[in-house]
Formats: C-alpha cells, sequence, structure tokens
C-alpha cells in the first residue's frame, strides 16, 4: 500500500499534469502486474462495490474515537469527505506496518463481504488504529467509493503509454468498456499485439468543442456538415462476432435496457460500429429528454413503458465497418458508409440527416428552431475529419442554442464537498409565487472563485436557520440562473423541472422583488409544447 | 459568584467590543473608546480606535509598527497586575505571537480570563501559554473540532526542511505562504533548527521580522525580496509571503516556484485543494480540539464563553460535560468555518 498512497499523495500534491503523468509512469515501472491493474483500475474513477454502508462507518468511528456521534457528524460535515474524517480522527501520525501490496489490500476489503458485521466492524477498526494516515485514508476511499485524484483519462493513459512505449490512443482505447484488473489485463494493456481483442470494447467516443465565434470564421459552409444536436443518451452500437452491445458515453454497458434498438441492429453486417444517440421517438417524432429518463432508470423494460417511450437510434458517424477501423477515414467518407449501410439493411435505425443551408445566415436562421424541434442546436463537423479521441478544437463544433434564463433568488446553502468542502457552494433558488418565494433549482456551478468566497462569507453573516447541513439566508441575493430545458413536474413543489442548471450572474444590481414569477417559467413550458 | 456572573457579567460583547463596565475599559475595542487593553497585534484584534493602549510589553514594538508610532501606549509586564477603575488587571502569556497576552480582570473576588487568540504547542518565537485559573473563562474556538489536532511545529517545520529541499534539487523558488506577523517568524525559527541558510522576505514580513529579531527571538538570516531586480535568480530559493500575496502580480516574478501554505486549515485536503496550493503544511497558532478541552478543564471555570471560531460543537460538549457554555457574538476574525482568516 505504501507505493499506492506515494503515488496518491503525488498527485494531490501537484497541481501540473506533466508531473502527474511522470509519477504515474514511475509507479507503473515498479509495481507488479497485479498492483499495477489495481492501480489503473481506481485510477480511471472504478470503484469497488460498496462493502458497508456509510452510516455504519459513521457508527464504528464513534465508538473507536470514542466521540458522542453528533460529533462524529459534525466533524462528516466540515471535512466533506469520510474517508478523510476517519483517518483525521483515528489514525496515528507515525509511520504504520502496513506491508499488505495494493492487490492484498484490495483481496482483503472483498473477503469482508458475506462476513457478520462484528467481523467486519473488528477487521476495519483495527486498520484505522494500526495504520498511517495517508494509508488508512487511501483504504477507507478503495473502502468508500471512489478515489477522485484528479486524473483524467487520458492522463491516465499517457502514463501507461509512457510506461508501455505504445501510442496514447492504442491505451485509451483498451481501456474502454468493461474489464477484470487482474495481471491477463494489465498484460494485455501493455502489450505489443493486442491479439485478444474484445470484441464489446467500444471507440473512445469523439467530443466537440462549444462554438464561441461566430460560425462563419470557420470559413466555406461547403466544407462543413451540419447535423441537429439531438437530446438524448450519446450511445455506440457494436455488432461484432455476431453478438451485439450497446455502450452509453458514461461506458455503461446499456445493451439490455433498449431492445427495441437491438432488435433494428441485428439486421446489420457483422464488423460494424455506429456512433449515434438514443432517442425516444414516436409516431410523432422525438419526445422530450424527460420520457427517456423513465426508460434509463429501469434495468430491464417492461412491454408497457417500450409501447409509451419506445426508443430510436439516431446514428451520426460509422467507426468500423467489415471489421475494419475507418476512424481515419475523412467523415464524407465515413458518412458514405454510414448512409449505404442503414438504407441497404434497415428501415429501424434512423441516419442524422445533414442540415442543408447555403449560408452561414440560413443556417443559423435554422438553428432558431431548434426549440420547436426539441434539439439542443446544431453540430458543425468538418468534411474531412477524422473520428478523434476525445476532445480536440477544430473540426467537431457544437453550437447549441442560447440557454433560457431566469431571475431567482437564493433561498438555502449548503456546504460543498471535496474540494468545496467547508464552503457553501451548493445553492437553492426560488421564484415569486403570489408573495411566497419557491424553490425551482439547486445550482452549484458558475460563480467566479472569488465570488464563492464573498457569497460564503455573505450566507454566514445573513443566515436565519439551520437545518443540519443546510442554512436558509435572508432572501436578498439576485442570481440569474441559465438552464436548457423546463419540463412539467408532479416531483417538485414549484410544479416544474429545469435541466442543467446553473448560475449565468450574480445580479447585485437587482432587488429580490426583480426575481421572476413562477408564472413567468410556466408559460416557458407552454411555448415549447406549441 | 455564579449569580453575580449571570446578573452583571464582568466582561460583555458589546457593540465596542468586548467590554469591562467596572473597570471602565474595552478588550480588543472595533468601536472608539477611551481606555483598550490589547491581546496582540493582529489586525482584528488591535484596531486604531482608543485613547489609551495597555498591552505587553512585548508587543508594543509591533502595535507601534500597525497602529502608529503615536499612539498612547502603556507597555505592561506578565503578571504584574494593574488598577482600572474597580478591577485589577494583569496580563498573561498566550502563547499565539510575541506578545500575545491573556486578560486576567478580577473584581469582587471574581475572576475572568479572555484568552484572545491562544496556543499551548511549543514555539521558539514567542512566550509560552501560561495557565491562569479563574471563574469565567472566555476562549477563542478556531478550530473547534477533533479533526483539528496539532503535530508539533518542530515536525511540521522538518516537512518545510525537506520540501525546500526538494525545491532546491529542482532548481524551483519555494515560496511559503504564512500570515506576515507570527507565523513567518514561528517558520524561521524552528527552521535554525536544519540550517543557516538565508532566507528571502516579500515586503510585508522585513518590518515584522525586524522587530522579532529586535526582541531577541534566533531566526534564520533574512534578506527582502528585490523585485525590480531582473537579474536575480531565486532557483532553490525559500521566499516568506503573506497569503494576500498569492495570485498577485508580486508572484508572477516566480513563474517557476512551488508553493505552500502553512496554516491549521490544511489539515483538511479540501481547503488546500480549493486554494491550489502544492503543499498544505498544518501549522497553527491557535489552539486544537485537544488544546481548547485541556484549557478549560485545568482553568476550573464554572462558566465558558466563547468569542470567535465554530463553537456550536464545543459548547454542546461542554454543557453535556455539566459546564455553563455559551458562545459569544464579536467581530474577531469571526467564522472559523471559512477559512477566511490569515491569522491562523
Amino acid at each position: 500500500m505504501k507505493a499506492f498512497s506515494q503515488l496518491y499523495q503525488t498527485l494531490d500534491q501537484t497541481t501540473s499534469t506533466n508531473a502527474k503523468v511522470a509519477a504515474m509512469a514511475a509507479y507503473f515501472n515498479n509495481a507488479t502486474a497485479e498492483d499495477a491493474a489495481w492501480a489503473v483500475y481506481f485510477l480511471s474513477g472504478r470503484r469497488l462495490k460498496r462493502l458497508i454502508g456509510a452510516s455504519l462507518l459513521r457508527r464504528w468511528l464513534a465508538e473507536c474515537s470514542d466521540l458522542p456521534e453528533w460529533l462524529v457528524e459534525d466533524c462528516y460535515a466540515n471535512v466533506g469527505d469520510l474517508a478523510e474524517t476517519i483517518a483525521l480522527l483515528i489514525a496515528k501520525p507515525s509511520e504504520s506496518e502496513n506491508s499488505m501490496t495494493l492487490a492484498e489490500q484490495v483481496t482483503a476489503l472483498q473477503a469482508l463481504s458475506g462476513e457478520t458485521e462484528d467481523l467486519q466492524k473488528s477487521i476495519i477498526t483495527t486498520w484505522w488504529q494500526t495504520q498511517d494516515y495517508s494509508t488508512c485514508f487511501i483504504v477507507n476511499k478503495l473502502l468508500t467509493g471512489g478515489l477522485r485524484v484528479g486524473v483524467s483519462q487520458l492522463l491516465l493513459a499517457r502514463a501507461v503509454a509512457q510506461h508501455a512505449d505504445l501510442p496514447r490512443t492504442v491505451i485509451l482505447h483498451r481501456l474502454m468498456g468493461e474489464w477484470t484488473p487482474d495481471t491477463s489485463f494489465w498484460h494485455a494493456l501493455i502489450s505489443e499485439d493486442d491479439g485478444s481483442a474484445d470484441i464489446s470494447r467500444p471507440y473512445p467516443f469523439c467530443l466537440a468543442s462549444p462554438l464561441e465565434d461566430e460560425a462563419d470564421a470557420l470559413g466555406s459552409i461547403e466544407d462543413w456538415i451540419a447535423e441537429w444536436k439531438w437530446d438524448g443518451i450519446r450511445a455506440q452500437l457494436i455488432h461484432r462476432d455476431q453478438q451485439l452491445f450497446i455502450w452509453s458515453r458514461g461506458e455503461e454497458l446499456i445493451t439490455k435496457k433498449f431492445p427495441d434498438i437491438t432488435d433494428a441492429i441485428g439486421a446489420l453486417p457483422d464488423g460494424m460500429v455506429l456512433d449515434g444517440e438514443i432517442l425516444p421517438w414516436n409516431n410523432e417524432g422525438v419526445l422530450p429528454f424527460s420520457e427517456l429518463q423513465r426508460r434509463i432508470g429501469r434495468k430491464t423494460v417492461g412491454k408497457k413503458l417500450l409501447s409509451e417511450v419506445p426508443c430510436v437510434f439516431v446514428a451520426y458517424d460509422c467507426m468500423e465497418h467489415n471489421g475494419q477501423d475507418i476512424r481515419q477515414q475523412p467523415l464524407y467518407q465515413r458518412r458514405a458508409v454510414l448512409t449505404e449501410l442503414l438504407s441497404a439493411y434497415t428501415n429501424d435505425l434512423h441516419l442524422s440527416k445533414p442540415v442543408n443551408a447555403r449560408s452561414w445566415q440560413q443556417l443559423a436562421e435554422l438553428r432558431g428552431e431548434s426549440r420547436q424541434r426539441l434539439v439542443e442546436g446544431l453540430m458543425l463537423k468538418h468534411r474531412n475529419a477524422a473520428f478523434h479521441t476525445g476532445r480536440k478544437r477544430g473540426q467537431y463544433w457544437k453550437w447549441k442554442v442560447e440557454p433560457y434564463t431566469v431571475d431567482a433568488v437564493l433561498l438555502y446553502a449548503q456546504a460543498g464537498h471535496g474540494k468545496r468542502s467547508n464552503l457553501y457552494t451548493d445553492y437553492t433558488f426560488g421564484v415569486w409565487q403570489n408573495d411566497t418565494l419557491v424553490p425551482i433549482a439547486k445550482a452549484y456551478s458558475g460563480l467566479t472563485n472569488k465570488e464563492i468566497t464573498t457569497l460564503d462569507k455573505w450566507i454566514r453573516k445573513n443566515t436565519v436557520e439551520k437545518f443540519g447541513p443546510v442554512r436558509s439566508v435572508v432572501t436578498e441575493q439576485v442570481f440569474e440562473l441559465a438552464f436548457e430545458g423546463i419540463n412539467a413536474s408532479s416531483r417538485h413543489k414549484s410544479g416544474i423541472a429545469v435541466r442543467f442548471p446553473r448560475i449565468a450572474r450574480w445580479r447585485q444590481d437587482l432587488s429580490p422583488e426583480d426575481a421572476d414569477t413562477l408564472a413567468q417559467i410556466q408559460q416557458l413550458i407552454t411555448t415549447k409544447d406549441n | 459568584m455564579a449569580a453575580t456572573a449571570t446578573n452583571n457579567p464582568l466582561l460583555q460583547a458589546t457593540n465596542r467590543g468586548l467590554e469591562c463596565t467596572a473597570g471602565g475599559f474595552t478588550i480588543d475595542p472595533y468601536q472608539s473608546t477611551r481606555i483598550s487593553v490589547i491581546t496582540h497585534a493582529h489586525a482584528d484584534h488591535a484596531r486604531r480606535v482608543a485613547e489609551v493602549y495597555y498591552a505587553a510589553k512585548s508587543s508594543v514594538a509591533l502595535l507601534k509598527k500597525r497602529l502608529g508610532d503615536d499612539i498612547d501606549i502603556r507597555g505592561v509586564e506578565f503578571g504584574q497586575p494593574f488598577q482600572l477603575g474597580d478591577t485589577s488587571v494583569s496580563l498573561h502569556p498566550a502563547g499565539h505571537v510575541l506578545g500575545s497576552a491573556q486578560v486576567r480582570v478580577e473584581h469582587n473576588g471574581e475572576v475572568w480570563v479572555f484568552t484572545g487568540d491562544f496556543k499551548r504547542d511549543p514555539d521558539p518565537s514567542c512566550e509560552a501559554f501560561e495557565l491562569v485559573p479563574c471563574d469565567t473563562f472566555i476562549t477563542e474556538a478556531t478550530f473547534a473540532l477533533p479533526v483539528y489536532q496539532w503535530q508539533p511545529g518542530s515536525d511540521v517545520a522538518a516537512e518545510i526542511w525537506q520540501w525546500w529541499q526538494s525545491m532546491r534539487a529542482a532548481d524551483r523558488p519555494a515560496i511559503l505562504f504564512c500570515y506576515a506577523l507570527g507565523k513567518a517568524q514561528r517558520v524561521l525559527s524552528e527552521l535554525t533548527q536544519y540550517t543557516d541558510l538565508p532566507v528571502y522576505l516579500h515586503g510585508a514580513v522585513t518590518p515584522l521580522t525586524d522587530i522579532y529579531r529586535q526582541a531577541g527571538v534566533s531566526m534564520l538570516p533574512t534578506c527582502a525580496v528585490d523585485i525590480k531586480d531582473k537579474r536575480k535568480c531565486y532557483n532553490g530559493e525559500l521566499i516568506i509571503a503573506p497569503p494576500g500575496a498569492s495570485g498577485s502580480r508580486w508572484v508572477q516574478r516566480f513563474p517557476k516556484a512551488g508553493t505552500g501554505f502553512c496554516s491549521g486549515w490544511m489539515r483538511v485536503r479540501g481547503n488546500r485543494r480549493r486554494r491550489g496550493y502544492d503543499r498544505g503544511f498544518v501549522l497553527s497558532d491557535h489552539a486544537d480540539w485537544n488544546g481548547l478541552l485541556r484549557t478549560i478543564e485545568e482553568t476550573g471555570a464554572r462558566q465558558v464563553l466563547t468569542t470567535h471560531g465554530q463553537a456550536g460543537a464545543l459548547i454542546r460538549l461542554l454543557k453535556e460535560r455539566g459546564i455553563d457554555a455559551r458562545e459569544l457574538t464579536t467581530r474577531y476574525n469571526a467564522d472559523g468555518e471559512s477559512d477566511v482568516s490569515d491569522a491562523v
């Protein structure tokens, strides 16, 4: 554990990406295959199945530290991280004698599953009391969930690539999908020739950047292919060796959730991978995203839901054809392949059709129809673009419509977690309904660090009541909130639910009376449905 | 005696400061007043609002530096009682910074003590904390949660020295952000165990360090950073600067620098990550959780009042232990929950 906890510390103590890559590569150079596989597993944000509930851990912590439970809760609220709270309250400052390797520690953790609560407690609390601070912290991190050490998939791939002396894109591809962190995985990850290719493995998604300049700065419109930016689940369809797989952008295998789509791809030839969007779609066309959410939540879908919310796959791109990786071909060629495939084999998969315009001006007008079409705006893709890995600026742009905005009053605040623990950064906002303010949205992002600090001080000085970690504040501060969509919702007190709410501006020029009313916001729903 | 304490408190938190009617003075006032007693020279405790200042002798030079040479200040020896109105007042070392004092006020046989800011841990740059038994103990509570526990300052200094050496090996400057009064000098003093290399100081730190040196505190040799001298190379050097300089143009003079921050808040990882420093060194001039509890117990006080910090948990715990505890509202670096305070 020592090497891994040292790696964690180094990663945590630097903001330089080069230093992070170097630290990981050095770790891989010295690690056994077993340990390296687990390190990749955790560094890529994967986590162990939760073995023991957080409330149980907190109770043990109270007993172990000889503090009342409420005080442990207070500490946890202040620190914002259970693993860290445990280490702060219990761990010994000196060096520990833990000589387990990372893999051994993981095995020991997994062995706890199925044991009696008493035994789990005795083993875990013994770890707490015998380990030094950083090891105790890491073991608790593994026990309570993710590592969250601020390493992106890309950085991890760079480090493994450096260690194995292979191209980064190869590593990125091999890290996709589902795998078991064992020695054979690690050897396959760093091997020259990836003979044992996993047939379910998706390609890394190609991501677009938001268009910040005017569209006509992109040059001739002839060089660009425009498509609607659909509001669904970005996904990859894989048909290899007579088997079908659907992966979401979050690298989750969602094949079983969409039988309506697997039926359709079965008709396509083998050795094929498509990129596209899963959308709820009935005879009249696309449905709002909130309908799709009803499908996402279920592990398997019943007949009723299938008929109420049928889903389709709208295909954007083709990355593999006849078993060949064609990602480096220019987009217009890949689109030709895609169009041909869909028209030759099936009527049940949709092609994301180009939005044709003769000028940027005309395209901008079409973009104005986005809301009525229930899309988020347009995608602009260069005709010659390769299907690149991750986000690279220049050839793929998302040209979204302007968000909705509303002026709302700060009602409640709660301290954040991780980097924002100890600081009031999670806000709830309300708008007027008659004489009262009703909550309509929670937002966490959009303020600068300086604004956050200022607002934090203000919140502390203007607290009306404390409910556990939440504070209600004097209703005085007005914020302009931006959001992408709005739906009627029976689950919310206000009767509406907004999508991706964030703070656009702190309106210190406005007083609470200037905030919007619920009726004004409800009108936005009606506009959309018309 | 307990009845007197509740009916007519000897010290009261008013909009003027910590006011003593019987003695006709205010401790650490924030609004204009005639006679003041100052616990220490940090800005939230020492303001230029009084006609007369009483303070520990060893803090006079610091107070003059901060409030002006022309203030009417009476330097008092620690432990020497003096009469103010109907009360007998004495100052006792608080161990926070050079010349920092607890104020003991006695009236009709009843004793109140205000700690100002204090710590129990050894600090070679200031007088050691002295325990003063009392009936009512008014204490700071900046770090009043069990997660705040300090390592000895000399251990933290060893970490700082190690970090400095690693920056020397990497040929980069090491900027250590420390509060200009107290923390900077404590670090300079602790580091003498490990080296005699000179340390560079930001302009705000130099005059205060000079005062410490005149008071006989042993510290590493120091020199001023000359920002105008473009040829001077700071690679491998330790530079001490106040936290306010972080993110300023001054820092841009050292593009390759690694950064560290000395503060009790660095005990919690989120605080360090949010501030974006490479290294956080857990070094505080305030009492930690155990220090607070131990001190409260040892004073024998039957009533405990807190002035600033996150006192909620401490007060609840004291009440559960049968001690009469309550929070006072003051303007001393108010909300300990946030890490806005530099003086930590």
